[in-house]
Formats: structure tokens, sequence, C-alpha cells
């Protein structure tokens, strides 16, 4: 592997964080601590780490309404995220806006979505602004199979086409948009064949291999980055977990979770570095639970913080001079 | 009569309208085995399955299609899942669907129904709790309900798609979980009524959708207070029921209206408007109040979440001052 252990040992780690933050999150809302809704990124580890590892911290994210995995790998504080989903005031967004709406603005990450493709035409402007100032960054624009259909999706394609953006439109296909099957709503069989639409490359990996999400997108980002324009990748993953906080998932069979679930991509990545002798037992061992340890201690920094005040409602509506 | 939940109300009123015309079906995203977000359409896959036409997620050319459908002779009813993503979907309302009657002079209609929860108090934040009824009464050729109880639900419905106008039909998410009575079989509440929802002689509440619940709630324990309110639930934003309103502020003297929607140029402010351009205007004996949402986007926090828009306390407050008790 040409990547250094340190690296591996991030990437190994970042995975385990989104892992645990999410059996946390599942876990506080049984417990009747959570308030509204959230979506877990359980299973689809390798697709936020893979792809955010092929950026620079400088270089800049859009995400979805499942976002807590691309927040954490693109470099997020645990704490401010888990204060958000209690609605604190210390929370990335100052409890206004929960987990469908997280930004970390210092990190590059332009914000989770409640709206199914609404990152894309931002990602784009986003890219732009970075052509037009010749900033050298690159936006990645995560998004799911269902956001693929919408009009915008076409738009902004499109739009990155014509004017070579800097941007790479990472779509995560983890086979259903909510309820729906990707092959009985998705007119073409990958949608990665649609980039010949926008003469743009057109790339599919294997979404639970960490390894190779971060190969194809260090492949597009460079070629971003250099100005040759933008690349749509398709990774293929699967969401272990219902849609969102209450979902019988009565559309697909416990059979085919099974499958997928033995495609873990965390398993396979911690067998790959053992096998390789890149770490040991130990050493993965310890950084699992260095993990669990940060996650309790960003679940105590949430309790503890205090709420928003009521009569502070109205902060924010506006940005106000000089801010 | 059967007790029902709103949201039972709701689907008889989907499945009668399927039996009684082959020209109605529905279009929206998750509606079949899932049920749609909020379960509306559950346990109707897989015996409506050639009614129910689940579709991507693309909330334009939803709309934009029903729009199509409706102009050669379907009926049409869409589900958009929150009505924030309605917004994705403008173009097909206001540009195409409002318009092409009056257009094309009077040779195409649109009998296309649109319905949609809306509302806070789920925790869903910004993008997922707004009312916006009063966005869509502002344009012309749009009619606008928003019925309160499990029987207007089911009348209105069909009033709505048995329309020859395309209807934007708004559900508060709070209110699928109440209940009500309801008559079996057809009928129909007519679209452009406002109903008494409770007779009183001190004040008018004129109120919608959820804050129809809240106003009726405050009305009770005002009585407590020697305040015998009277509580209009005006249902129908477009055409307004301006009459209904009148007769009730003659009676009274006094006013109160409450909506859901934040404050800024609401549906309230035409309401007024429609009072003192009216007879009743010298029967007002206090000048007339508002309670709406704060003009902010609903926040995330429960608490904050709850002040963003009127409660039953807030109803009881401005009530007791009008009144001059505090
Ligand atoms: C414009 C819009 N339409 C519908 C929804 C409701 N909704 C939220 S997530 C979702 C499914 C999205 O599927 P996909 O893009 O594949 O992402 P995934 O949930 O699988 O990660 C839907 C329909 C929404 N939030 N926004
Ligand atoms: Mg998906």
């Amino acid at each position: 592997m040409e990547l250094s252990k340190e690296k591996l040992l991030w990437m190994y780690k970042k995975m385990v964080q989104i892992r645990q933050f999410e059996l946390k999150t599942d876990e506080l809302y049984k417990k009747n601590m959570i308030w509204g809704t959230y979506h877990l990124y359980v299973g689809e580890e390798a697709t936020a780490v893979g792809a955010c590892a092929a950026l620079e911290p400088t270089d800049y994210i859009t995400s979805t309404h499942r976002g807590h995995g691309h927040t954490i790998a693109k470099g997020a504080d645990l704490k401010r995220m888990m204060a958000e989903l209690l609605g604190k005031e210390t929370g990335y967004c100052k409890g206004r806006g929960g987990s469908m709406h997280i930004a970390d603005i210092s990190t590059g990450h332009l914000g989770a979505n409640g709206i199914v493709a609404g990152g894309i035409p931002i990602a784009t402007g986003a890219a732009l602004a970075s052509k037009l100032r010749e900033d050298g960054k690159v936006t990645l624009c995560f998004f799911g199979d269902g956001a693929a259909n919408t009009g915008t999706f076409n738009e902004s394609l499109n739009m990155a086409g014509i004017w070579k953006l800097p941007v790479v439109y990472f779509c995560e296909n983890n086979q259903y948009a909510m309820s729906a099957p990707v092959n009985k709503f998705t007119a073409v069989k990958n949608i990665a064949d649609r980039a010949a639409s926008y003469n743009m490359p057109g790339v599919i990996v294997d979404g639970n291999d960490v390894l190779e999400v971060y190969k194809a997108v260090k492949e597009a980002v460079d070629r971003a980055r250099k100005g040759e324009g933008p690349t749509l990748i398709e990774a293929k993953t699967y969401r272990w977990f219902g849609h969102s906080k209450s979902d019988p998932r009565v559309y697909r069979t416990r059979e085919e979770e099974e499958e997928w679930k033995k495609k873990d991509p965390i398993k396979r990545f911690a067998e790959k570095l053992l096998s390789e002798g890149v770490a040991t037992e130990e050493e993965l061992k310890k950084i699992d639970e260095e993990v669990v340890k940060e996650i309790e201690e960003a679940y105590q920094f949430a309790v503890e913080s205090p709420e928003p005040k009521v009569e502070d409602l109205a902060k924010y509506v506006y940005a106000e001079e000089g801010e | 009569m059967a007790e029902k939940l709103y949201i039972e109300a709701l689907a008889e009123a989907i499945k009668e309208e399927f039996e009684r015309d082959p020209n109605v079906f529905m279009m929206g995203e998750d509606i079949g085995i899932y049920g749609g977000a909020f379960g509306v359409t559950k346990g109707m896959y897989p015996k409506y399955k050639d009614k129910l036409i689940e579709t991507p997620i693309s909330e334009a050319s939803i709309v934009g299609a029903g729009v199509g459908a409706a102009l050669v002779g379907m009926r049409p009813i869409v589900e958009i899942m929150f009505s924030d993503f309605m917004m994705d979907a403008m173009e097909w309302i206001v540009n195409q669907a409002a318009k092409l009657r009056y257009m094309t002079g009077g040779q195409l209609k649109v009998p296309l129904v649109i319905r949609s929860p809306m509302g806070s108090g789920t925790g869903a934040a910004a993008q997922h709790s707004q009312s916006l009824p009063a966005m869509f009464a502002h344009i012309p050729g749009l009619k606008v309900v928003m019925p309160a109880t499990p029987y207007d639900v089911k009348g209105l419905f069909k009033a709505a798609v048995r329309d020859d106008n395309p209807v934007i039909f708004f559900e508060h998410k709070l209110l699928y979980w109440t209940k009500g009575e309801v008559p079996e079989g057809d009928y129909i509440v007519p679209i452009g009524k406002a109903d008494v929802k409770r007779e009183g002689k001190d004040i008018t509440i004129i109120a919608g959708s959820i804050t129809v619940i809240r106003s009726l709630e405050a009305a009770e324990k005002l009585k407590g207070e020697g305040i015998d309110v009277e509580v209009i639930d005006i249902r129908s934003l477009s055409p307004l029921d301006t009459e209904t309103i009148v007769n009730s502020v003659i009676k009274t003297g006094k006013v109160l209206i409450v909506e859901d929607d934040n404050k800024s140029y609401g549906w309230g402010a035409e309401v007024l408007s429609r009072i003192v351009e009216s007879d009743a205007f010298d029967y007002l004996d206090y000048p007339i109040q508002r309670l709406g949402g704060k003009d902010v986007p609903i926040p995330y926090n429960p608490k904050l979440e709850g002040a963003a828009v009127p409660q039953v306390e807030d109803i009881i407050e401005t009530v007791k001052a009008i009144f001059g008790k505090e």
C-alpha cells in the first residue's frame, strides 16, 4: 500500500468513530434524548472516509440528510456534533439545526441538507467560486442514489461539464431511497453511466472498500485541481439500518441485509491492515478503545451543555454587519 | 357516528374517491408498500396498487406530470411528502397549474389536488416544518384549504378531488393522530366555507388548521375566566369566507386571529383587512389582535421550536389581556 501507516490508521479510526457515533445516536434516541429525526450511516463508513481522505483540509464538501459520516470524516469535533443532536447551545448549529443541518465551516463542510439534492447545485457553485478565484480548492459533493433523479442533478452536472469545474460528484448508492429500490427508480443500470451526458468520466467503485474509494476519489480530485474538470463517482454500498428513526424496512428482506453485513467495510479494512502487516491486533484494539472513550466524552459534553435561550429565538436569522 | 383519527378519515376519503371515479389516482414518493412518510396510504397497497403511482424523488416533475394528466382529463392527487418540498415544484404550481385556465381563455382546466403535511412540533427543523399556506393563497387560480378535524378532512378532500381547479390541501402533522366523529360514506364539505367550531358571545377567535384545536382548548379554559369565546375555523384560505367572519365580529366586537404560519404577510393580515373593510368595522370595540408564528425558520431545539408558533397558553394570555385580566 502506498499510503503511510499513519494515514491508514487515521482512516481506520475515522470509520470506527462514525460507527460508534451512530450507535450512540441510536441509543440516545431510544432513551428519548434525541428530539427530531436522524439518518444513520452504519454500513457506509468506507465511502465518507475514503472520499475525505483524498481531500485537503481546505477543500469543501457538501453533505446530505445522512451526513454524520461525512462530517466526522471531514474532521468535525464529535463533542459539538453530539451537542447538536441534543439541541444544545454548544452544538455546531447552536441547537437550531439538529442532525440534518450540521455544518462546520472550519473544516470546509458547507452543510448537511434536509432537502434531497439540495447540496448538488451548492457544490457546483462552490466549485465555480474556486475556478473564478483560482484558489486551487476542490469541492466534493456527497449525494444519494435517490438524489440522482432530481432535476437539479442534470442542471448542475451539465454546468460543471461545460465550465470544467473543480468538483467531484460522489454518489453513495446504498441501493434505496427511503423505500425505493434504485433499480426500479433509476432508468439506467448505473448512475455513473449518466456521466456520458455531461462529458465527464463516470467511475464505479466498491463503496465498502475504503482504499478503492480513496483511489478513485484521489484521481478525480487531482484531475479537478489541475483544471481538467469534474468527475462522477458512484460508490455501491448499503445502509444497514432503517431510512430514519422509525422504519420497519418492509420493502427489503432480512436475508439481503445479512448478505451486505458480511461485507462490513470496517471488518474488511481491519482484516486487510492485519493481513498486510500494517497494524497489529493490539494497535487496532487500542484505537477501538480510544474511540469508545471519545464518544463517551462527546456524550458527557453534550449532556452537560446548556440549551439555547428562548429569548435568543430570532438570533442568526440575518447576518449582522461585521459578523 | 364513529370516532376516527384524522389520518383514517383522510385515507377513507382517498379510497372512496379511488372507487368512485376511475380517473382519480395518486402520485408521490414512498406511497406504496411503505405507506407514505406519515402513513396516510398505509395498507392501501397492494389492493390499490394501480392507483398508487410511486415516483422517484422529482417533485418538480411529479407536480408537472400531475398538471399534464389533469389537462387531459384525469384527476390526479399528488402527495408531496413534506410541504417544504413543494418549493421544488413551484414552477408547475404557480406558473402552470394556477394560470393555464386563464391564459388559454378557459379552454384548459387543471383538476389537480396537491396534498401535503405541514407544520412544526416534530423536531424536524427548518426544512421540514414550515406552514406556508398563505404563500399559495396569494396566487390567483389556486384554491387553498387546511382542514382541522377528521370530519372536515374527509369532506374537504372529496370536494378538492371533484373541484375542476388546482387545490392545495394542507394537513398539519400534529392533526394526523387527533380524533373526531366521521360519518360513513360519501359527504362533501364545500371549499370556501368557514365553520363556527364553537359559539360564544364575547370575542371571535379566527383560526385555521392546528390553531383551531389550540383555540378550542384555550376557549374551554377561558370559560373559567368568564370569557365566552367564539371559534371560527377558516378551513379554506382561498376562496375566503368573509361573510361568516363578518357576522361573528358584528356579534362579538372583538377579534383575535391565530395563525401557525409566521406572522409577517400571513393570512391573518388578509382576514384583518377584510374585517376592517366590512360593516363589522363599526362594531369593533377593541383593536384586532393577531397571534402568529415568529418570523424565524423553525428551530430544532424543542423549547425554541415550541416558542416559534402560538401555543394554547399564548392564546389564553392574549385573550385575557384583551379583557384586561392578567
Ligand atoms: C426534495 C425532497 N424530497 C423528498 C425528501 C424526503 N426524503 C428524505 S431522504 C429521502 C431518500 C433519499 O434517498 P437517497 O438520495 O438515496 O439517500 P439515502 O437516504 O439513501 O442516503 C427522501 C425521499 C426530501 N428530504 N427532500
Ligand atoms: Mg440511497
